[in-house]
């Protein structure tokens, strides 16, 4: 893990939301963290540049914009593991696919622009696979407060 | 509903706002619009849900948050909605949704996100979901992600 400095730790850790709709957001959100406007600037840069933040501003909620989006879990035999995620992969709708420990040890995120564009992208895997896909779409979403604090 | 303007906003911005002392009229620049606009488009979208939070978004890997572990819990239907608000203010859990069971392999109907530096923390975390949760949950389980096989961000095209 990185190591962070005291600008670096302020950013992170006070900087997860909230950011200014103001003309000189920095300057405004530099204040409560003790920053000038410009080390703000840089110590955020340097953190986008090392690759400790993925990025930094809004956070797009996928759905709400007009997509569609869909867990969905496979239980595939460990010989035809790899094969089958190129295959799954392989689909520009499929956005992240994780191994995870369990019999149904593959899952992965359908997302397209148009809802009915996930049933079939679903049905394409299962057609070439051979496999069920088990579809998790979320049935309610609770408000979450995580924040990471380093 | 968004308009035409609103996804040249999501795609000016998906990577991030510019880091200058005036990144709201730098984009209005780029969009051809004025800074005021930007900003309320900005404000609506916000308090519409479209945007959850506008800030530092940390790679948790790169934090050393490297443990991602799926706790899963098979709970009453009666009761979810009450436990799935009280699992989500957990301040470790990083989403926290209900979905539908898949009998009888897949008895589980709430999902809580757990990330923590390691496996262990992580199952403490979910020891503390469980001890919250209590006899309402007739079992759960964490699924760890022993690998990324895929991950891309969000693709919007303006």
């Amino acid at each position: 893990m990185a190591f962070l400095d005291p600008t670096a730790r302020a950013i992170v850790n006070g900087l997860q939301g909230g950011f200014p709709l103001t003309p000189r957001p920095f300057r405004d959100a530099g204040r409560d963290l003790g920053l000038s406007e410009d080390e703000l600037i840089e110590g955020i840069g340097a953190l986008v540049d090392s690759g400790t933040l993925s990025r930094f501003g809004p956070l797009w909620n996928a759905e709400q914009i007009g997509g569609a989006v869909c867990l969905a879990a496979m239980a595939v035999p460990a010989e035809r593991f790899e094969a089958v995620a190129e295959q799954v992969n392989a689909h520009p709708e499929i956005a992240h696919n994780y191994e995870r420990a369990h019999q149904l040890n593959m899952w992965f995120v359908v997302s397209a622009d148009d809802p009915r564009r996930i049933n079939q992208v679903i049905a394409d895997i299962e057609q070439e696979t051979g496999l069920k896909v088990h579809a998790m779409p979320k049935a309610r979403e609770f408000f979450v407060g995580f924040r990471v604090e380093v | 509903m968004l308009d035409a303007i609103d996804r040249r906003l999501i795609a000016a911005t998906q990577q991030g706002l510019p880091l200058v002392r005036e990144p709201y009229r730098e984009l209005a620049g780029r969009l051809g619009l004025d800074e005021a606009e930007i900003i309320a488009r900005l404000k609506r979208l916000l308090d519409d849900g479209a945007i959850r939070r506008i800030g530092a978004i940390p790679n948790h890997y790169a934090l050393g948050f490297t443990a991602n572990g799926m706790s899963v819990w098979d709970v009453a239907d009666e009761l979810v909605a009450e436990i799935g608000a009280r699992v989500g203010a957990l301040d470790f859990v990083t989403h926290c949704y209900e979905r539908p069971r898949h009998l009888p392999l897949w008895p589980y109907n709430l999902f809580a996100m757990v990330h923590g530096r390691s496996s262990d923390e992580v199952h403490s975390k979910v020891g503390e979901i469980a001890a919250l949760i209590g006899p309402a949950a007739c079992s759960h389980d964490v699924l760890f992600s022993t690998r990324i096989l895929k991950k891309t961000g969000l693709r919007i095209a303006a």
